[in-house]
């Protein structure tokens, strides 16, 4: 720059006061209400996760006193008439049908994934992946709505061959004994396995897309199927991310209320058999609550909420810590 | 693998086909004109269910969209890459999969459980919570998206920092975050464990947010385990349109996002 005389300065602190503009300090206090307001919305919003359980854990007090916790856990008591209650059956039941749910969705989702993310040609993917996605947007009542009206008819069809073949196996043939009804554990698992099967699909599709190509060409390149690469190549550079989207759809499948209510067949007794009715946590929640009399019967059912919340967290926590922990390692921006 | 792909498919068109097949001969025009019939009559009528919903869906607007909007400003624009943000996003994620029964506990120990009754506010609340966290994520990530270049000339122009962010960033993103919005529109639609011990329901016409008040959700879960011809009809019915619904909210979500530059 030649040496000017002339400096240009914009100087905007002397600018000639004017009475219309506002001042300095109004500014400024502006902008703090909006900070505040944004740290206080911060707040509200990352606070409801411990407001809730500071909640439910407050409303259920009367019944921890009453039943405390071993008790509670392992009673299979639920009488409403003389005010007992225990947990065990609901507990055993919620397991159940999201170990069904678990069992049948994760090997679909993986081949879900695995066809979109390698086998299918180009323009096939989108549409698929929009597909899977889809049964993520149907809600829930819709979904019970379905199993119970739809599938459970056709389903109690099915039910006797199949009390009639795995029923004649000893040993695990207990668990398929029963009358076919259509809707009970099974059913509900099979809707439970319908209902998860976008969340994992879905997020192991993501990663196996962010798997390096180099890695999956070398191995291709070696002469692999497939299937060897998927299963060889990209489940272990994925592995956490792929047991973090598990843990998101048992989640999922632990909370899923309506769904289950309907197929479920409500039945407070544990039974051996897959094909009987049976109850989980959030469908007893369901059937019960408007109806609940006795401030004891309210807390113990608030209580029953307080377990499976303890539950999921300790889920959704893992979950979110190892899909979280393959973006953050990788680099892959999940 | 394929064959893996055909199941999920599959379900998915076997839902969807039964949902229509058995909803689209319920519709009358008498569904939005029309309350909610007695049981055992022959009336059909879904009017204040549909209405219901709809001040529930607009309540829980006016709760979750501007907590959302703002806790999801402050990540993007205030909190940035610190520990704090992290952690609250990460609590952020941890809330996006809370199952909604939990939230619909949680709303009746705040709310119905002191006010002594149930409410069509309550309702919203638990709505709110629920959609509070997508809201969060995609304004946070939208808001991330939008270049630096455009905030700094805001800011040589003499910008306070509240007017950058509400007069250029969230003008730059505003595709974005109204695709959150809509995304958390279709989450909640349709979505009954919040609202069983909540909102609960409300045979008559009722423009009362302060008192039970009827809901499409609770309405189909009433009608469709009943034993009425009629009812079990417009349970189909209202599914259906449930359905028709969080498909169009998807479709124009999936087309704003289509619109949205991604800028560097």
């Amino acid at each position: 720059m030649n040496g000017s005389d002339t400096a240009v300065r914009i100087d905007i602190g002397s600018a000639p006061a004017d009475p219309k503009a506002p001042s300095r300090s109004w500014r400024l206090s502006g902008d703090f209400l909006f900070h505040a307001a944004a740290v206080v919305a911060t707040l509200l919003a990352a606070g409801a996760l411990f407001a809730t359980v500071a909640a439910i854990t407050a409303d259920s007090w009367l019944s921890i006193k009453t039943f405390g916790v071993w008790h509670f856990i392992t009673s299979s008591a639920w009488n409403p008439v003389t005010q007992t209650f225990g947990a065990f059956p609901f507990i055993i039941g919620t397991l159940v049908s999201s170990t069904i749910a678990m069992i049948l969705a994760v090997p679909v989702s993986f081949g879900t994934a695995v066809f979109i993310s390698e086998i299918a040609p180009y323009w096939m993917r989108r549409p698929i992946a929009g597909a899977v996605e889809l049964l993520a947007a149907i809600p829930s009542i819709v979904y019970g709505l379905w199993g119970l009206i739809v599938f459970a008819p056709i389903f109690a069809q099915v039910e006797p061959w199949i009390s009639n073949t795995f029923g004649a196996i000893p040993g695990i043939g207990l668990l398929f004994q029963g009358p076919p009804m259509g809707i009970g554990m099974l059913t509900a698992g099979i809707v439970l396995a319908v209902m998860i099967l976008p969340y994992i699909s879905s997020i192991m599709r993501d990663v196996f897309l962010a798997v390096p190509s180099s890695l999956r060409e070398s191995a291709y390149a070696l002469g692999s199927t497939p299937w060897e690469v998927a299963w060889n190549i990209m489940l272990p550079y994925t592995r956490s991310a792929v047991i973090g989207g598990m843990f998101l759809g048992l989640g999922r499948a632990l909370g899923e209320t309506m769904a289950v209510t309907f197929v479920i067949g409500n039945s407070n007794m544990i039974s051996s058999s897959l094909l009987m009715p049976g109850a989980t946590i959030p469908s007893v929640l369901a059937n019960e609550f408007t109806e609940a009399t006795t401030p004891l019967y309210i807390s113990s059912l608030i209580y029953l909420g307080l377990i499976l919340i303890a539950v999921t967290l300790v889920v959704r926590l893992l979950a979110v810590l190892l899909i979280r922990r393959l973006g953050s390692r990788e680099g892959a921006s999940i | 693998m394929g064959a893996a792909t055909v199941v999920g498919v599959f379900f998915l068109f076997w839902i969807l086909w039964a949902t229509f097949r058995l909803g689209i001969p319920g519709m009358h025009w008498s569904l939005f004109t029309k309350d909610t019939p007695p049981p055992g009559t022959d009336g059909y009528g879904l009017r204040n269910a549909f209405v219901g919903s709809l001040m529930l869906l607009g309540m829980t607007l006016l709760i979750g969209v501007p907590i959302g909007l703002m806790a999801g400003t402050w990540l993007a624009e205030y909190g940035f890459k610190s520990r704090t943000a992290n952690t609250v996003r990460f609590i952020n994620d941890i809330m996006l999969s809370a199952p909604s029964i939990e939230i619909g506990l949680f709303a009746y120990a705040i709310i119905v459980a002191p006010m002594g009754h149930f409410s069509g506010l309550a309702g919203s609340v638990a709505l709110a919570v629920l959609m509070i966290p997508i809201i969060v994520r995609t304004t946070d990530e939208m808001l991330s998206l939008v270049g630096n270049d455009m905030r700094e000339a805001a800011v040589a122009l003499g910008a306070p920092n509240s007017s950058v962010i509400t007069k250029v960033t969230w003008r730059a993103a505003r595709a974005g975050i109204l695709t959150g919005i809509l995304i958390g529109l279709a989450r909640i639609s349709g979505e009954t464990a919040p609202l069983l011990f909540t909102a609960l329901n409300n045979q008559y016409f009722s423009t009362n947010v302060f008192r039970p008040i009827a809901n499409i959700p609770m309405v189909i879960f009433q009608f469709a385990l009943s034993p009425y011809t009629n009812w079990q009809q417009m349970a189909w019915a209202a599914a259906c349109i449930t359905v028709l619904f969080v498909f169009i909210l998807s479709v124009l979500a999936r087309l704003l996002v289509g619109g949205v530059q991604v800028q560097k």
